[in-house]
C-alpha cells in the first residue's frame, strides 16, 4: 500500500515534469539540450525510492574486459610448481573429492598433471607470481588486485557466463550493467549509460549472447548498447549517405511541429517525451562517432595501446574506445574478448591471445592512471571459470589441453577503490582453494560496494518477488577494499 | 520597502505556495474504508512485508508464526507466553498490531534487518481496524471459483454499449471520473484494426468508415476484420512469447531448428476460432489424446520450443531437468498466472505451493522422451526427439495450414510419453543431482481440489487446468486479451496471480468476462467482439486535464489508452502503407534486413547461423512475426522496440520510449526503402503534389490531415524539392535505398523530396500509437 502511495506520488510528480515540457513542443525540439533527459538523465524512481546511492561510492564507472572461453589461471598467475614436479602422474583422488566433470573429461580414465609449460617470475610490491605470457601486465602490477580464488558453480560457458553477468545461471534477469544503470543513472547526456563492446582472438572461441547485457525484468532503457566496428558504431546511427546534419535537424524542426498537433488534439505528456528522444538521438549522431573515432589519437596513445589499436573491432582497439566512453561519462564498459577456451593445443593458443590482449590491458590501466581517472575507474579482468590442473587429450611437455574448472580461478580488478596486491591462496596442486575463497555472488556484493550500493538493498519488485544481483547470498570482499 | 522587495516577497510566497500544495498532494491520504477487507487492505501488506518470515515457508518461519491464515495468528505465540499475534476485535492486546505500530528498534516489525521498511500510518491505521472489526480472514480471491455478479446500477445507462461498460462506469462514477467521449470514427477504426490485425486499416474499410460514422458501421467493421486471416497472425504474436518461439536452439552455438509448423498452427487454430480449453488441451497434451491426429500432437511442440544445449561437455541429466523446469514454468505463469517457479528451490514465499507440490506438477512433464543432450552442434538436427515427422503428401492433403515450400518431409520436436513412468523426486535446492523424496504427479491444490490418490497423467493436467471449477484458466487468458488491447490487465501483473501479484481493479468484471467466456464455450473471437465493442473501448484517448490528475495512470479507463505498437506491428504499419508488404501466412522465418555484424560479432563460429544470409525478392517484405529469431542475438530493430528476446515464457512487455527506437524510424534501411516505394507509387498514381501528400498522410497515420499538418508537411516538401532541383541534395543517391526496383520513369527530384517527407511521416509520434 505504502509503495502504492510511492507510486502515485512519483507518477504524479512525472507527469508534471513531463507536461511542463509540454509548454510549447517546438521550442523543446531546438532548446532541448538545455532540458535533462528521460533516457539517461535519472537513476529509476523505483531506485531512488530506495534512496540510492547507499554511501559514498570509490568508484564511479566501471570497464570490465571479460576474457570469455575461460584463460588458464594455471599458465598466467597461479604458479604451481608441484604440478611440474608430478608432471603426467595422476591427479590425486584426495584432492580431486569426486568433483563433477565436464562431459569433456567425465570419461577419461587418467587425469594427468599438467605443469605449465611457462617461466614464472614475481613482480612488484607484492611479489606476485605472473608468467612470461604477460610482460605488460607485470609492469602494472602495483595497480592490480590479483585474486586468485574466484570460484562459481557452473561448469560450462553459457551458464557460468550467464551467472557472471546476471548472477544467476539461467533466467532472464538483469545484466549487472543494467543494475547499475537502474541504480545510479547515467553520468551525461549524449551517451548510453551502459556499453558493449565485442571482439575475437583466435583461439577456441565460445559466443556470447545478447542477453548478457539484457535490461532482464527492469525498464529497456537500461539495457546495454552494443557498438560495433563497423560503419555504424550504435546501430542505425549514421543517416542515410544522402543525408546531412543540417537535413537532419530541417527535418526534426517540421517533425516536432507536426507532434505539437497531435500533442493539441490529445494532451498526452508522452508525446513530448518522444520529441526528446528525436532530440537524444541527434545529439547522440554528433557525440558517437566523435568518440569513437581513434584516428586523431596522439602518438604515444597509440604507442601505448599498441599497433592494434588503430585496427577496428580489435581487443587493443575496444580497450582504447573503453578508456574514451568512460571518460565522456559511460557508467560501465562491458569488453567480451573470444578465444581462451584451451581444451586443446592450450599452450599455442594462449601464447597468441596474450599477445593479443596483454598490451592493451596493461596500457589501459596506465593510460586512466596518467589521466588521473583510474581512482575512480574500477577496472576488472577475468573469465567465466578456470581451467584444470590435469590435461585433457594428449599430454607432451610442452603441449597439453585443460578442461573446464569452476573450483578457483584468477581475476584481477584495478583500480576504484581497489587495494592493490594478491588475494586468496588455492592448495598446491591449484585444484581447490585453500584460503579466501571469493564466490561469483561476493564479487558482485563487492563490485555494488565499490559503486556505493548495499547489494541486499538493490532491489527490483518483479512478479511478487524482490530480485537482487546477488539473489539471496554475496558478502563483500573487505579485505580488497583500501 | 520598495517594489522590487516586494516582488521577491510575492514570488517567494508564490513558491512556497506551490511548495505546500505539492506536500499536500504528496500527503493525500484516502480514508479509511467503512469496512476493511483481507484481500484488498490487509493481504498485500501481510505478505509484502510480514511473509517473507511469517507466511508458508517452513524453512524460513521465524518465531514459529505464521501470518497467513486464522488458525495461525490467532493461536497463542511459542515464544511470547500469554500473548497473541491477534486478538480479533482488541487491536491493543495484539502482537502484531503493537509491534508494527512501535518505533522500537528492537521490538518493531518488520525487523529493520529485512530492509522491508516500516508500515505508513495509514496502513497501521488499516490494521487497527481491521482487527476492530474481527480480523477475519478471506480466502486469496483468485484461489476462488468467479461468480457472474448482477450488473451494477449505474447513472450513466445509456452510455453503456454492453455488460463491461457498466463495470467500469461504476468504478468511474466512485473515482469522480467521467468517460471521454466516443473517439473520432479514423482513430476507433485504427486502433480496432491493429487490435484485431495487426495491420492498418484497408483504404476501402477507411473509406467505408469516413462516409458512414454509425455505430452500425463500426460493428460492421468489427466482423469484417474478425473473419480476417490476419486476426490469427495477431492473436499468435502474443502467444509466441508465452509459447517462447524461436528459431534457433539458443545456448552458445545456437543452431537452426525447425519449429515454424508449430506456429502455423497456431495461425490457423486462432483463425478457425478453436475454444480456448480445447487449444490449451492441445498443447499441454495433444500427444495423449485417444487416437491422436498429427495435428494434436503438433500442438505440444509448444512445450519443446525452449532453448536446448549443443554445448560439448555437458551433464545431459542437468540440462534435462532445466528442460523439465522450463515446461512447468511456461505452463504455471503463461497458462495459470502463479509463479510456481518460486518453490523449486524452497517452500514458496508468499502462495499456498510447497516446494512437494512443486515437484509434483513437475512431475507431469517428466516423463517425456526427450533426452537432456543429443550431441554437440556437430550433430545438430532440425527437430529433438520424440519428433513429428510430416510427409509431403500428409501436408499437402490434411494440413494445408502448414506453408511448407519444399517437397521434403518436415520434423518438430514434440511431446511423447516414456511407457514406465520415471520416477520424479523433489530436488534439493532445486539441483538435478539431489533427490530426496519421490513424489506422484498431483495438480496444484490449492487452485482446485483432486483425489490424490488417483494416479493421473498429463492429459489429466490438460483437463484440470480446462475444468470450468478451475479458478485460474479463464481468468488468466481473458486477462491477457484485455492487456493485449488496453496495454494493461484488469490484474496489472498478468503473470501473477498469487498473494504477491497485483489485486484487479475491477474483480467484477474479471469474474463476469472469466464466467461469460467459459458459459459461451471459450470463444476467443467473441470475447474480443465484446471488448473492442464496448463504449469503453470506444471512447477517445485524448487525456484531459482532470482525468489525468485524478487517474495518472488511467487504471479506471476513463480515456481510451495511447499504447505504441509491438515490435511487429511497426514493421507491419511500415510495409503495408508503403505497398510493400507480401501477405503470405506462416512458413519458414525470414531474413530481412539487418545491420551488418550482428550474427557474426556474438557466434561461436560454429553452425548455421555463425553468419547472417540476408534473403532477398519476397521474403524481405513479410511480417515481422516472421523475421527469424536467433535466440543468441535476436533481431536488434525489434528488440529496440521491446519484443520479447524469447529466452522464457513472457507474458506482457514493457512499452518504453528510447532514442534507439528513434534512430531506427529514421535510418532502418526497411523505412527508407517503404518511403521511396510509397513515394514512387504515389508518383504515379496522384496528379499533384497536394494530394501525394495528404495520401501519404492517410496511409501511414490513417486520417486526413488537418491543415496545419498538411502546410507543414507542404513547406517540408518544398524546400527539399528545391534543394534537389538546385542540386544542393543528391536525389539518385537519396534514392538508392532497399533491393526492391526504383522506377526509372520518374523525375528523381520529385521522388526524393516526396520521399523525404513519407519518411518524416512515419516517425511521426502518431505513426505507431493507437490513439
Amino acid at each position: 500500500m505504502a509503495k502504492e502511495f510511492l507510486e502515485h506520488t512519483l507518477n504524479i510528480n512525472r507527469r508534471k515534469f513531463l507536461s511542463k515540457l509540454s509548454l510549447g513542443i517546438g521550442s523543446v525540439a531546438l532548446g532541448s539540450l538545455l532540458i535533462p533527459d528521460l533516457f539517461s538523465g535519472k537513476p529509476d524512481e523505483e531506485a531512488l525510492m530506495a534512496g540510492l546511492p547507499h554511501f559514498a561510492p570509490k568508484a564511479k564507472r566501471i570497464i570490465y574486459l571479460f576474457q570469455n572461453g575461460a584463460p588458464s589461471q594455471l599458465d598466467l598467475f597461479d604458479y604451481k610448481p608441484k604440478l611440474q614436479e608430478m608432471f603426467g602422474q595422476d591427479l590425486p583422488a584426495s584432492i580431486r573429492m569426486g568433483q563433477r566433470l565436464t562431459g569433456m573429461t567425465a570419461e577419461q580414465e587418467k587425469f594427468p598433471l599438467a605443469g605449465s609449460m611457462f617461466q614464472f617470475n614475481q613482480y612488484g610490491e607484492a611479489r606476485a607470481w605472473i608468467s612470461e605470457l604477460l610482460p605488460y601486465t607485470a609492469k602494472v602490477v602495483d595497480d592490480i588486485c590479483i585474486i586468485k580464488t574466484l570460484h562459481t558453480e557452473a561448469i560450462n560457458h553459457d551458464p557460468a557466463l550467464t551467472f557472471f553477468q546476471t548472477g544467476a545461471q539461467v533466467g532472464n534477469r538483469p545484466s549487472m550493467g543494467a543494475w547499475l544503470s537502474y541504480g545510479l543513472g547515467s553520468e551525461n547526456k549524449n551517451l548510453p549509460a551502459y556499453c558493449v563492446l565485442l571482439s575475437k582472438g583466435k583461439g577456441n572461441g565460445q559466443g556470447v549472447y545478447s542477453k548478457l547485457w539484457t535490461n532482464g525484468f527492469l525498464d529497456s532503457v537500461h539495457q546495454g548498447v552494443q557498438f560495433s566496428s563497423g560503419e555504424n558504431p550504435v546501430l542505425y546511427l549514421g543517416n542515410h549517405e544522402s543525408i546531412s546534419t543540417t537535413d537532419r535537424r530541417a527535418m526534426l524542426d517540421h517533425l516536432a511541429a507536426l507532434n505539437e498537433e497531435t500533442y493539441k488534439e490529445f494532451g498526452d505528456p508522452e508525446i513530448t517525451a518522444k520529441v526528446q528522444q528525436y532530440e537524444m538521438a541527434y545529439r547522440m549522431q554528433t557525440a558517437v562517432p566523435e568518440i569513437t573515432d581513434l584516428s586523431k589519437e596522439p602518438e604515444d596513445i597509440i604507442k601505448l595501446y599498441g599497433p592494434d589499436c588503430l585496427v577496428p573491432g580489435t581487443y587493443a582497439a575496444n580497450c582504447l574506445l573503453a578508456r574514451k566512453l568512460s571518460e565522456n561519462g559511460v557508467r560501465f564498459v562491458q569488453l567480451y574478448h573470444q578465444g581462451w577456451d584451451g581444451h586443446g593445443n592450450l599452450p599455442g593458443e594462449i601464447r597468441g591471445q596474450c599477445l593479443d590482449t596483454d598490451q592493451a590491458s596493461a596500457a589501459l590501466i596506465t593510460d586512466l592512471k596518467q589521466r588521473g581517472m583510474l581512482d575512480e575507474t574500477l577496472v576488472i579482468w577475468g573469465g567465466e571459470f578456470g581451467r584444470t590442473n590435469y590435461c585433457q587429450g594428449p599430454l607432451a611437455k610442452d603441449n597439453y589441453g585443460r578442461d573446464h574448472h569452476p573450483r578457483c580461478f584468477t581475476v584481477w580488478m584495478a583500480g576504484g577503490g581497489v587495494k592493490p596486491g594478491v588475494y586468496g591462496e588455492t592448495d598446491e596442486f591449484g585444484y581447490n582453494i585453500a584460503e579466501n575463497g571469493v564466490h561469483v555472488h561476493d564479487f558482485h556484493a563487492t563490485i555494488l560496494h565499490l559503486m556505493g550500493l548495499n547489494h541486499e538493498q538493490l532491489t527490483f519488485k518483479h512478479l511478487g518477488r524482490r530480485y537482487r544481483l546477488t539473489d539471496v547470498a554475496g558478502n563483500v570482499v573487505k579485505d580488497i577494499i583500501a | 520597502m520598495n517594489r522590487k522587495q516586494l516582488s521577491v516577497i510575492a514570488l517567494m510566497l508564490a513558491l512556497s505556495a506551490t511548495w505546500i500544495a505539492c506536500f499536500q498532494e504528496g500527503n493525500n491520504v484516502p480514508d479509511l474504508p467503512e469496512k476493511v477487507s483481507y484481500n484488498f487492505h490487509i493481504r498485500p501488506i501481510l505478505s509484502d512485508k510480514c511473509f517473507k518470515c511469517h507466511g508458508p515457508d517452513g524453512n524460513t518461519l521465524e518465531a514459529g508464526l505464521r501470518l497467513d491464515a486464522a488458525q495461525f495468528a490467532y493461536a497463542p505465540l511459542t515464544e511470547t507466553k500469554g500473548a497473541f499475534a491477534i486478538v480479533p476485535g482488541k487491536p491493543e492486546q495484539s502482537e502484531l498490531f503493537k509491534r508494527i505500530s512501535s518505533t522500537d528498534s528492537s521490538y518493531m516489525m518488520p525487523v529493520p534487518e529485512s530492509h522491508l521498511g516500516a508500515l505508513t500510518d495509514y496502513e497501521i491505521k488499516l490494521f487497527k481496524k481491521w482487527i476492530e472489526q474481527g480480523a477475519t480472514y478471506e480466502p486469496h480471491w483468485a484461489f476462488q471459483k468467479p461468480q457472474k455478479a448482477a450488473l451494477p446500477k449505474i447513472k450513466n445507462g445509456e452510455w453503456a454499449k454492453n455488460e463491461i461498460d457498466f463495470f467500469i462506469a461504476e468504478k468511474l462514477q466512485q473515482a469522480g471520473l467521467t468517460p471521454n467521449e466516443p473517439a473520432t470514427s479514423a482513430y476507433l477504426l485504427k486502433r480496432l484494426s491493429f487490435d484485431i490485425t495487426g495491420l492498418p486499416p484497408t483504404e476501402e474499410l477507411m473509406n467505408d468508415m469516413q462516409n458512414d460514422s454509425s455505430a452500425a458501421a463500426f460493428e460492421k467493421a468489427v466482423d469484417v476484420l474478425l473473419q480476417s486471416a490476419r486476426f490469427g497472425e495477431k492473436m499468435a504474436v502474443h502467444w509466441l512469447d508465452v509459447a517462447r518461439y524461436s528459431d534457433s536452439y539458443g545456448y552458445q552455438d545456437d543452431n537452426v531448428r525447425t519449429q515454424w509448423a508449430w506456429r502455423d498452427w497456431v495461425i490457423h487454430a486462432f483463425n478457425k476460432n478453436m475454444p480456448y480449453d480445447q487449444f490449451i488441451t492441445w498443447q499441454i497434451a495433444g500427444d495423449m489424446l485417444p487416437n491422436a491426429t498429427k495435428e494434436q500432437v503438433l500442438a505440444t511442440a509448444f512445450f519443446r520450443n525452449h532453448k536446448y544445449t549443443e554445448e560439448g561437455g555437458v551433464v545431459p541429466e542437468e540440462y534435462r531437468i532445466e528442460y523439465i523446469i522450463d515446461k512447468t514454468k511456461t505452463y504455471s505463469k503463461g497458462i495459470l498466472g502463479l509463479t510456481a517457479e518460486c518453490a523449486q528451490c524452497h517452500d514458496h514465499k508468499y502462495d499456498p505451493i510447497s516446494q512437494k507440490e512443486y515437484f509434483q506438477l513437475f512431475a507431469f512433464f517428466n516423463n517425456t522422451k526427450e533426452v537432456g543432450y543429443e550431441g554437440d552442434v556437430t550433430q545438430s538436427k532440425p527437430a529433438k526427439n520424440p519428433v513429428l515427422s510430416l510427409s509431403d503428401a500428409e501436408v499437402k492433403s490434411i494440413y494445408t495450414f502448414i506453408n511448407k515450400k519444399d517437397t521434403g518431409a518436415i520434423s518438430v520436436s514434440v511431446m511423447g510419453e516414456n511407457d514406465t513412468l520415471r520416477k520424479t523426486y523433489i530436488l534439493d535446492r532445486g539441483v538435478y543431482d539431489r533427490p530426496t523424496v519421490e513424489v506422484q504427479p498431483v495438480p496444484l491444490q490449492a487452485v482446485l481440489k483432486t483425489d490424490t490418490a488417483v494416479k493421473r497423467n498429463r492429459l489429466d493436467l490438460a483437463r484440470w487446468t480446462v475444468d470450468k471449477e478451475n479458478p485460474l484458466t479463464a481468468r488468466v487468458f481473458v486477462n491477457q486479451v484485455w492487456q493485449e488491447i488496453f496495454g494493461r490487465g484488469l490484474v496489472k501483473t498478468s503473470g501473477d496471480f498469487g498473494m504477491q501479484g497485483e489485486l484487479p481493479t475491477h474483480p467484477e468484471l474479471l469474474d463476469w468476462l472469466a464466467v461469460d467466456f467459459m458459459e459461451h464455450g471459450w470463444n476467443i473471437k467473441r470475447l474480443v467482439k465484446q471488448i473492442v465493442t464496448s463504449a469503453t473501448y470506444r471512447q477517445s484517448a485524448k487525456v484531459g486535464a482532470e482525468n489525468f490528475k485524478k487517474d495518472p495512470e488511467n487504471k479506471y479507463l476513463s480515456r481510451a489508452p495511447r499504447l505504441r505498437l509491438k515490435a511487429e506491428f511497426v514493421r507491419d504499419l511500415v510495409l503495408a502503407s508503403s505497398g510493400l508488404l507480401v501477405p503470405t501466412i506462416g512458413g519458414p522465418s525470414v531474413k530481412p534486413y539487418q545491420p551488418k555484424g550482428i550474427w557474426e560479432a556474438a557466434t561461436s563460429g560454429r553452425g548455421e547461423l555463425a553468419t547472417y544470409k540476408q534473403d532477398t525478392g519476397e521474403a524481405l517484405y513479410r511480417r515481422g512475426m516472421y523475421t527469424f529469431i536467433k535466440l543468441t542475438a535476436p533481431p536488434p530493430g525489434m528488440m529496440m522496440f521491446d519484443a520479447s528476446n524469447r529466452d522464457q515464457c513472457e507474458v506482457k512487455r514493457l512499452q518504453t520510449n528510447t532514442p534507439l527506437q528513434a534512430l531506427v524510424m529514421m535510418n532502418d534501411p526497411t523505412v527508407l526503402e517503404a518511403s521511396r516505394v510509397l513515394a514512387q507509387r504515389l508518383l504515379v498514381e496522384k496528379a499533384s503534389t497536394d494530394e501525394r501528400l495528404r495520401t501519404a498522410f492517410r496511409r501511414i497515420i490513417c486520417r486526413n490531415a488537418n491543415e496545419k499538418e498538411f502546410n507543414i508537411l507542404k513547406s517540408y516538401h518544398d524546400a527539399q524539392l528545391a534543394q534537389f532541383r538546385q542540386g544542393k541534395l543528391d536525389a539518385v543517391k537519396t534514392l538508392n535505398v532497399g533491393e526492391y526496383p526504383l522506377n526509372e520513369q520518374l523525375d528523381k527530384a520529385a521522388a526524393a523530396a516526396l520521399m523525404k517527407v513519407v519518411n518524416m511521416i512515419y516517425n511521426m509520434e502518431e505513426a505507431i500509437i493507437k490513439t
